[in-house]
């Protein structure tokens, strides 16, 4: 009994190791030639054409919403002048990143699970297996790097929408100047932000790849289990999106010193 | 040529249900061999445990001299391009036509011009009747075309071991009956060793050389065709002619009770050993051995009329 419960509690942390381990093979793989270019490109345009659009429909919002929040809350600190700055501040280092991670989960990671479930119930991955070729070499590892690029130039996409946005938002809706906006951009954000922004989402698309191929490589039971592959995938990577961010976050404003502080 | 497959002691288990133990045995070299057992007792593990694709809890798999169930990744991946797999549903890659789907392997591993790979793609294609079909995608095509097809693949290779996971199941009588010739005729061809997996009697009755029965977690028995055959063994002697009285029930093995209910029944007599299916060019596969040789070697009286005919203790019209 003793040793049921302990089965039982002990399993999420074989899971988490077996995911680990999955993603160490993943990297491995990333060295083996011969690099499966091809893959490589039309999953990147697949990702690319899945996310570009929900991603700036997502971003003008998002940098609208910073814009207001903030704009009006500086007001009220009579610091108008400063707006541009902490709405740059706010879309770059954290709104970019995890605007880009969610729909790199909810629409790349998603497809890739279904893909690879659907791959792996049809006995294609064991073929592949059988026919002396490495499913990780030459599936996986073209996705993850797929799934980087294109969050990296995503959260490039939703920065600048962000900005933009906000813009737009503060300089008609709040009677901002338009020339303090853009000026003190420089005042409170530094180019360091810009680096951890991109460091993020860098990470957060390699996190959302292999979360998503993993479950996909793993589903079992039918087009069952396929459903619930591409399910649970985009949970977990969620939840490690937003604990990984924090962590990120919290190393970052450690290490980096603000500007003027 | 063919190579052997030693397996020993090969024990799986599936967290604590046990699927198969103890399995030992001995495919040789460049013969037929039918690998038997009521549906779900793990053929189909064992199929995979053979090409490394499940590790057995205990055991070994030897292929040239090489240990499947325990060498490293690198190895194994070397040693699967002895192997061609025809799996269950053909495991054709969705997203790739016939011919891509075949030359698939060749592109892979060999460093062939385009011309030569369309050359041996053909061939295939030709050897398994498909020619015409390249453009199509796996998903616009029948179950049986789709099989014929993840054949093609299996051989593009030239394997030494050719392994079938249930080539007939899903397919109509005549259909089953062309695939059995092809392999007769595969098997004349390239000499290179087979190990089927199936529940069909007729295939097993009239294909291989050797017949191995998974039954009740282990190996029942293994050996010549005509062995399996002439053999009063209840469980052996139940699944080769497809009855119901024995030691087969229909979810599991029967319990004791109704096992005694049966005990006063009688048997129905062993039916006729049919003659082997030959190669369509009528000229004898290398392991071929001569119809009866077994039964005299042994001192074995096969069932009255065995031997006489090619579809004798067979379902009608096989």
């Amino acid at each position: 009994m003793a040793s049921l419960t302990s089965a039982r509690v002990l399993r999420p942390v074989g899971t988490a190791g077996k995911l680990f381990a999955f993603a160490l093979d993943v990297v491995r793989g990333l060295f083996r030639r011969p690099f499966q270019l091809r893959e490589f490109l039309q999953q990147a345009w697949f990702i690319a054409s899945v996310t570009i659009v929900p991603t700036a429909l997502v971003a003008i919002p998002f940098g609208a919403v910073i814009a207001l929040q903030v704009g009006g809350l500086i007001k009220q600190f009579g610091a108008q002048s400063f707006t541009g700055s902490a709405s740059v501040l706010a879309v770059i280092q954290q709104a970019g990143p995890i605007a880009t991670a969610l729909l790199i989960a909810g629409a790349g990671g998603s497809a890739i699970a279904a893909d690879l479930g659907a791959r792996k119930i049809r006995e294609e991955l064991d073929a592949m297996m059988v026919l002396g070729i490495d499913p990780i070499q030459r599936l996986v590892v073209p996705r993850v790097l797929a799934c980087m690029l294109v969050a990296f130039f995503l959260n490039g996409l939703v920065s600048v929408v962000g900005v933009a946005g906000g813009y737009v938002f503060n300089v008609i809706l709040q009677d901002g100047t338009p020339g303090a906006y853009i000026a003190s951009f420089t005042a409170l954000a530094q180019l360091p932000d810009l680096y951890i922004g991109l460091i993020k989402s860098l990470i957060f698309g390699l996190i959302a790849a292999v979360v998503a191929a993993y479950k996909g490589m793993n589903a079992g039971g039918g087009p069952k289990g396929v459903g619930d592959a591409v399910n649970e995938s985009v949970v977990i990577t969620f939840l490690l999106l937003f604990v990984v961010n924090f962590v990120l976050s919290t190393i970052y404003l450690q290490l980096v010193p603000p500007k003027g502080g | 040529m063919g190579v052997e497959i030693k397996i020993e002691n090969l024990t799986k288990s599936f967290g604590k249900q046990l699927i198969w133990g103890d399995v030992s045995l001995t495919v040789p070299a460049g013969e037929i061999c039918v690998m038997l057992g009521p549906s779900g007792t793990g053929k189909s593990v064992l199929l995979k445990t053979l090409i490394g694709l499940l590790k057995p809890d205990r055991g070994s798999v030897i292929i040239e001299g090489t240990d499947i169930a325990s060498c490293p990744e690198k190895e194994l991946y070397e040693i699967r391009k002895l192997f061609g797999v025809l799996f269950q549903d053909g495991a054709m890659f969705g997203s790739m036509n016939l011919y891509d789907n075949v030359a698939f392997p060749l592109r892979e591993h060999t460093k062939k011009s385009e011309s030569e790979v369309r050359e041996v793609v053909m061939e295939k294609m030709d050897l398994v009747g498909l020619l015409g079909a390249e453009d199509k995608l796996p998903g616009e095509i029948s179950g049986g075309m789709r099989k014929r097809a993840g054949l093609a693949r299996a051989l593009v290779l030239d394997p030494e071991i050719v392994l079938f996971d249930e080539p007939d199941s899903g397919l109509d009588p005549v259909r089953t009956a062309f695939l059995n010739q092809l392999i007769v005729d595969l098997n004349a061809q390239i000499d290179a060793t087979f190990l089927i997996v199936t529940h069909d009697i007729n295939t097993a009755r009239t294909v291989p050389d050797n017949i191995g029965l998974l039954y009740h977690r282990h190996l029942a028995m293994f050996g010549p065709r005509e062995m399996l055959l002439s053999s009063e063994e209840p469980v052996v002697r139940q699944f080769l002619n497809a009855q119901r009285v024995g030691p087969i029930g229909m979810s599991e093995e029967k319990d004791a009770d109704e096992l005694a209910a049966e005990s006063g029944q009688e048997l129905p007599p062993l039916p006729p050993i049919p003659m082997q299916l030959e190669p369509s060019n009528g000229i004898p596969r290398r392991s071929q051995r001569e119809p009866g040789s077994w039964c005299r070697e042994n001192g074995v009286t096969p069932p009255p009329g065995s031997f006489q005919s090619a579809n004798a203790g067979l379902a009608p019209g096989v």
